[in-house]
């Protein structure tokens, strides 16, 4: 019968969809097992807050953990702000119609460039021509330009999904566009563009090539002092110990705990953002404000 | 939203003569208008969607504008806030003066414009806020900073709203836990505590149960006291249980403006009697 037929076809969707999300589940799964099996036994407290030593065949990775750090927290400031600001003047105030869709495509397109390529756009520009050196500030200037694309586009589809209906409710208040704007628009937007933030942060933490030539270096003696100090970063020392490494015996195992390190990095700077989203959202739902 | 009146022929606001043999559009002369609107002429692109429209909006009065669907009523009320300045590619002729003073002269801000006429629309569109903020934030942009003032005029536009009795205790709560009627209402209040001049209402019981309906009537009928009403509508009943004055607009133009009464009773054009007796629209 018919009916038959389509609950068949219903059911061979629904497992086809759980079969896909098992798989999923299940690679994320062994990932993370095959890094916890390599790395688990370098893992200690020492590991997270020691200097390296003997050339990088023992000791922490402290540096490498502050360097990421440093460098994530600068490049989301650096990002969010003239992001969140760019998407609300495109979709707020900008030109409507074909400048708006150049605009958009170019911005799509950024995000599409190789990484490396911002990274020799750093090197020439922060690093040489704006004389910053190799240091935290050039690596997180580069890195934010890796991850403005997506602060933008994300934002923008934030407010986009805002119904049109909210803003003339204020604006036939007689209010500006910008208290619109910063009293309707953004607050309710804030939660999706928190998820944008989350994504920048992943994606800064975890690229190589950007960094690779504006602040990151093999080895550093001492801790970076200030925004012009270059650092140790994550990425960039398990990629260095995997193929520059002198002694891979007791290197490889290093990387694999360092992997594991930047994974939870990651992870716990996610999810302090995700806590500020859904106390923001809660707090939205329950008595607005 | 462009304007095409040249500097040269700038609005006249002495003038109130207007060429209408039939008598269709009446204009009582004897009354200063709270808004004169004067061959108005709107367009959508190169789509003319109001044609030289004339008529007076008077002060403490509800006009009904009603008309079939897509005729331009919600047009032709969003250009006296300059809502329709929000259209891409709009564009308009002709005069519109509140208490004589032309709504598009550019010392004239569309903000402070919208500050003295109000707005109520077709969908309840309250924010995502709790009930009182949603009052407070109005009362804020317009310049209220004393949090005890805001709160006495909180409660008092939503008792004037008639919504106060029902949402007394839960002021904290969001305005999205109210029913489509209470929302609807919370608008009015939202839109009164600015104490505007004129309110615009955009078929406001459109998207509500007859019940909330009769409320919003009643209370229009109560609004009228305090301020001038444009109510857009569908509903022919309704322009007559709470109208005065009634324009009757087809394809963009003002076929008829009378007292409702007159409108109703005895139309002067064939299209107006064709209206109200549903025989199209
Ligand atoms: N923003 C807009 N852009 C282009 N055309 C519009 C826009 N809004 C309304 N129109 C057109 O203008 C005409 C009048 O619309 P409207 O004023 O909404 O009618 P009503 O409120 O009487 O139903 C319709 O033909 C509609 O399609
Ligand atoms: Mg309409």
């Amino acid at each position: 019968m018919k009916m038959q037929a389509k609950s068949l076809r219903q059911y061979a969707a629904f497992l086809m969809v759980r079969a896909v999300f098992l798989f999923t589940s299940f690679i994320l799964l062994l990932i993370t097992g095959f890094l916890l099996l390599k790395g688990a036994k370098v893992l200690s407290f020492d590991f997270i807050f020691k200097m390296p030593e003997n050339s990088m065949t023992a000791g922490g990775i402290f540096p490498a953990i502050l360097g990421t750090f440093y460098l994530v927290v600068m490049s989301i400031i650096f990002s969010a702000i003239p992001g969140i600001a760019c998407a609300i003047y495109l979709n707020e105030y900008g030109p409507k119609g074909w400048i708006s869709t150049m605009i958009r495509t170019s911005i799509n397109n950024l995000s599409g460039v190789p990484s490396i390529v911002f990274g020799l756009f750093g090197l020439a520009v922060f690093v040489k021509k704006l004389g910053f050196g190799v240091s935290i500030l050039s690596g997180s200037l580069t890195l934010s330009i890796v991850i403005l694309p997506v602060i933008i586009s994300s934002t923008r589809e934030a407010l986009m999904a805002i119904p049109q209906s909210m803003r003339e409710a204020s604006m036939a208040l007689g209010a500006t566009k910008w208290e619109t704007v910063w009293n309707i628009i953004l607050p309710q937007a804030t939660p999706s563009i928190l998820t944008a933030i989350i994504i920048g942060i992943g994606r800064a933490a975890g690229e190589t090539a950007p960094i690779l030539f504006t602040a990151a270096v093999f080895y550093s003696k001492e801790l970076p002092r200030s925004i012009f100090s270059e650092v140790m970063a994550l990425p960039y020392h398990i990629y260095a110990l995997v193929t520059e490494g002198t002694a891979p015996q007791s290197q490889i195992p290093i990387a694999y705990g360092a992997s594991i390190v930047l994974l939870f990095l990651v992870i716990i700077i996610s999810l302090s953002a995700i806590y500020i989203r859904q106390k923001h959202r809660s707090a939205y739902a329950k008595i607005g404000h | 939203m462009l304007r095409l009146d040249t500097n040269k022929n700038k609005p006249d606001f002495s003038s109130t003569e207007i060429r209408d043999p039939l008598n269709r559009v009446h204009i009582d002369v004897s009354q200063q208008p709270k808004i004169r609107v004067r061959n108005l002429d709107f367009y959508y692109d190169e789509n003319q969607t109001l044609k030289k429209i004339n008529m007076d909006i008077y002060e403490k009065k509800v006009t009904a504008i009603i008309g079939p669907s897509g005729c331009g009523k919600s047009t032709f009320i969003r250009i006296l806030n300059r809502m329709s300045d929000f259209a891409a590619s709009s564009k308009v002729r002709g005069e519109i003066s509140l208490e004589r003073r032309d709504i598009f002269d550019p010392e004239f801000s569309p903000v402070e414009l919208r500050k003295r006429v109000g707005m109520v629309f077709q969908k309840p569109n309250p924010f995502p806020k709790s009930i009182f903020e949603n009052i407070a934030y109005g009362l804020r942009i317009n310049g209220v900073k004393n949090s005890h003032e805001i709160e006495q005029r909180a409660v008092k536009s939503l008792k004037r709203a008639a919504l106060y009795e029902e949402v007394k205790d839960r002021l904290k709560e969001s305005a999205l836990s109210l029913s489509g009627g209470q929302q609807q209402r919370l608008c009015i209040a939202r839109c009164i505590a600015i104490e505007p001049e004129v309110i615009l209402f955009d078929e406001p019981c459109a998207s509500l149960d007859p019940i909330s309906t009769a409320k919003i009537e009643e209370l229009i009928l109560e609004l009228k006291k305090y301020y001038t009403i444009v109510i857009v509508t569908h509903n022919m009943q309704q322009a007559l249980r709470v109208s005065d004055y009634t324009a009757f607009f087809l394809m963009g133009e003002l076929i008829e403006f009378n007292e409702t009464k007159k409108v109703f009773e005895n139309p002067s054009d064939k299209r107006t009697e064709d209206y109200i007796t549903g025989r199209f629209g």
